[in-house]
């Protein structure tokens, strides 16, 4: 708990230091990007275009804010000193090497981190100016609050389409009126209403592998959360799907907060608004650099960010 | 000319694809085979004896000695001949089977969630020894503690029943003896099966996808919520398919039931009333003193229900291969 007030000693840390310039220099910055012509094809450039697109996040409502998390599996310390702020309306990627914690630091936004009997972890996860973590505090109401799309799509086999995008209201005891217009918004947004408007009594496990993942964003958006958690969602999608699902991402990052682990540079740039690099060298994983997408892949501050980028190692 | 003769070519056939098994893999699959066979055989022997000593009676009494309730030894002074019928027994083995199921897999699924998703990690290994251990008590021990142990208290719970349900006709009791009734045996083979069941259910339980389990927690979902929305449908076959081996078992039973049951030859529906049925305790009871003929009219019941749990067990093996494929 005492983390966010140590003095960051370590070079590495100068990466959470960097966040909270860069948040204040990010409207210039945006500024700056729009007035870029996109000419060629590289990271940077996809990463400048996107910023174009979006509008300028409202910097003062923190939706949700990680302060000085460490983790460990049993003795194994894997997450070392991760602070990073994320803002509604913007969408966050979290990108590094395999093994270097993303999927564990995402996790531990919305509790799932605990479900692994040796997990254990400290610091401060802030949502809405409380702590997750706090004694007394009901974790299935901060897992409402912010949703999860996993790696595999994994619908309920047991639950029709339309029984599969409520079931979020089922599973959490809430009680709805206009279910048909919540089921179709919610298919809507995920951008699978077209595909399967007609067979919404059919079972999830019927559709492709894009679908189902679509579907499982659909199912988290029913019960309106304000941060949706990707952990690489579109890594066993093809090309097409993963298309789709990232128009979706962009659709959706209007109205909340999305965290997207990928592997995926290029995706990283096209979607994001702002990156997290993580990299773990031998030891626990640590947050080597965050910023605006397109600083990160255009002027990195580390060279270890750079080369991660370019494409050098990793 | 070359298009001519590829257009004479006959369509392929299908090679057949054959391999040479190096000799120990021969031995090998003749001592595997052997095993499987010895059962296979011994089943088709243990029936064909049944059937072979039975088969007269049967004969004798046509489809009466499935549906008959007696079982009188011929009296030659007044010229009555004997007549045997495993209908009574076999009707009140179905009551206690079912009756067995209806207290036991509640118990056996509810320890089998709590050993699965509820109980702290110390305690899981000794309570999974000890429902084990459960299945290995000897069945004497059952009906010796169901006599002496649960009757008195079952006995008073017959009785509330009784005094606020009797309007239901099973509830219902003609004559006030509560003793050795199809409920309390019911209750003695409930927790007999309830070791099977609970370790079948587990299994399944325990096999429930995890990123299925993951995915109803990240939608706000609350353990009880979790586990009707997830675990019960993936592993609903799994139960069934335990709870009919279980009841496979209970028909199968004979001296637990033998010692808390009153084995009257009538059918009744009044599972409180301290008259019931079981064709495995009737072939027990009758054997001792049992002349040829008698003997091969318990030979016959044997035969019947030899089918019976062999019918259960299919049923149940069906269901669980099912639920294995899915």
């Amino acid at each position: 708990m005492s983390h966010q007030d140590n003095p960051n000693s370590t070079n590495d840390r100068e990466a959470n230091m960097d966040q909270k310039t860069q948040n204040q220099a990010r409207d210039t910055q945006r500024r700056d990007a729009t007035r870029r012509p996109v000419s060629s094809h590289s990271l940077a450039d996809v990463a400048n275009s996107r910023l174009s697109s979006v509008g300028v996040p409202s910097g003062s409502s923190t939706g949700l804010e990680a302060r000085g998390i460490h983790a460990w599996f049993g003795s194994k310390h894997v997450l070392e000193d991760i602070s990073l702020d994320f803002f509604t309306g913007t969408v966050t990627a979290l990108i590094g090497p395999s093994g270097c914690g993303k999927s564990t630091f995402i996790r531990i936004l919305n509790r799932m981190h605990e479900f692994i009997p040796t997990a254990a972890l400290a610091g401060q996860v802030i949502l809405d100016g409380k702590d997750v973590y706090d004694a007394g505090v009901d974790v299935t109401k901060i897992r409402l609050k912010v949703g999860m799309v996993f790696q595999k799509p994994n619908p309920f086999p047991s639950m029709t389409i339309r029984e599969n995008v409520l079931s979020g209201l089922k599973l959490a005891q809430i009680k709805i009126e206009n279910a048909d217009e919540l089921l179709e918004s919610c298919l809507r947004r995920a951008g699978l209403w077209d595909e399967v408007k007609d067979r919404l009594n059919e079972y999830g496990g019927a559709l492709s592998g894009g679908q189902q993942q679509r579907l499982c964003i659909a199912r988290s958006l029913a019960v309106n959360p304000q941060v949706l958690l990707m952990d690489e969602p579109c890594s066993a999608l093809d090309p097409g799907s993963t298309l789709r699902i990232e128009e979706t991402i962009r659709k959706l990052s209007a109205s909340m907060s999305i965290v997207i682990v990928t592997h995926n540079m290029q995706q990283a740039a096209r979607v994001s608004d702002f990156t997290g690099f993580f990299l773990a060298d031998g030891g626990p994983g640590r947050l080597i650099e965050s910023g605006a997408t397109n600083d990160i892949f255009t002027n990195p501050k580390q060279q270890r960010t750079e080369d991660y980028v370019s494409g050098r190692f990793g | 000319m070359s298009s001519d003769l590829l257009e004479q070519k006959s369509p392929p056939v299908p090679r057949v694809i054959t391999t040479k098994p190096r000799f120990t893999d021969k031995v090998f699959r003749a001592v595997v085979t052997s095993g499987g066979m010895v059962s296979l055989v011994l089943l088709g022997l243990i029936g064909f004896f049944l059937i072979y000593n039975g088969f007269e009676a049967i004969q004798n009494a046509g489809l009466s000695f499935l549906t008959g309730f007696d079982w009188a030894d011929a009296i030659p002074e007044i010229d009555q001949p004997a007549m045997y019928g495993v209908g009574a027994m076999l009707f009140g083995t179905i009551v206690t089977g079912i009756l067995a199921m209806l207290f036991g897999v509640p118990i056996a699924v509810g320890t089998a969630l709590f050993l699965s998703y509820y109980a702290p990690e110390w305690l899981k290994k000794p309570m999974v020894v000890v429902v084990d251990v459960m299945a290995a008590i000897p069945s004497i021990v059952y009906g010796l503690w169901g006599f002496f142990v649960l009757m008195p208290h079952a006995e008073y719970w017959a009785k509330l029943i009784h005094k606020y349900l009797s309007f239901i006709p099973i509830f219902d009791m003609p004559a006030p003896v509560f003793t050795r009734s199809p409920f309390i045996a019911g209750l003695v083979l409930a927790i007999m099966i309830m070791p099977i069941i609970t370790a079948i259910s587990r299994e399944v339980f325990a096999q429930t996808p995890p990123e299925r389990i993951q995915a109803a927690y990240a939608l706000g979902a609350t353990k009880w919520s979790m586990i009707k929305a997830v675990v019960f449908p993936y592993g609903r076959g799994g139960v069934v398919g335990g709870a009919m081996l279980g009841l496979g078992r209970a028909l199968g039973e004979t001296v637990a039931v033998y010692t808390v049951l009153n084995l009257v030859y009538d059918i009744r529906i009044e599972i409180l009333l301290s008259s019931g049925g079981n064709v495995a305790s009737m072939i027990v009871n009758k054997f001792g003193e049992a002349d040829f003929v008698e003997l091969q009219a318990l030979m016959a019941a044997g035969f019947v229900l030899f089918i019976v749990t062999l019918i259960v067990n299919f049923i149940a093996n069906f269901i669980i291969n099912k639920t294995a494929r899915e």
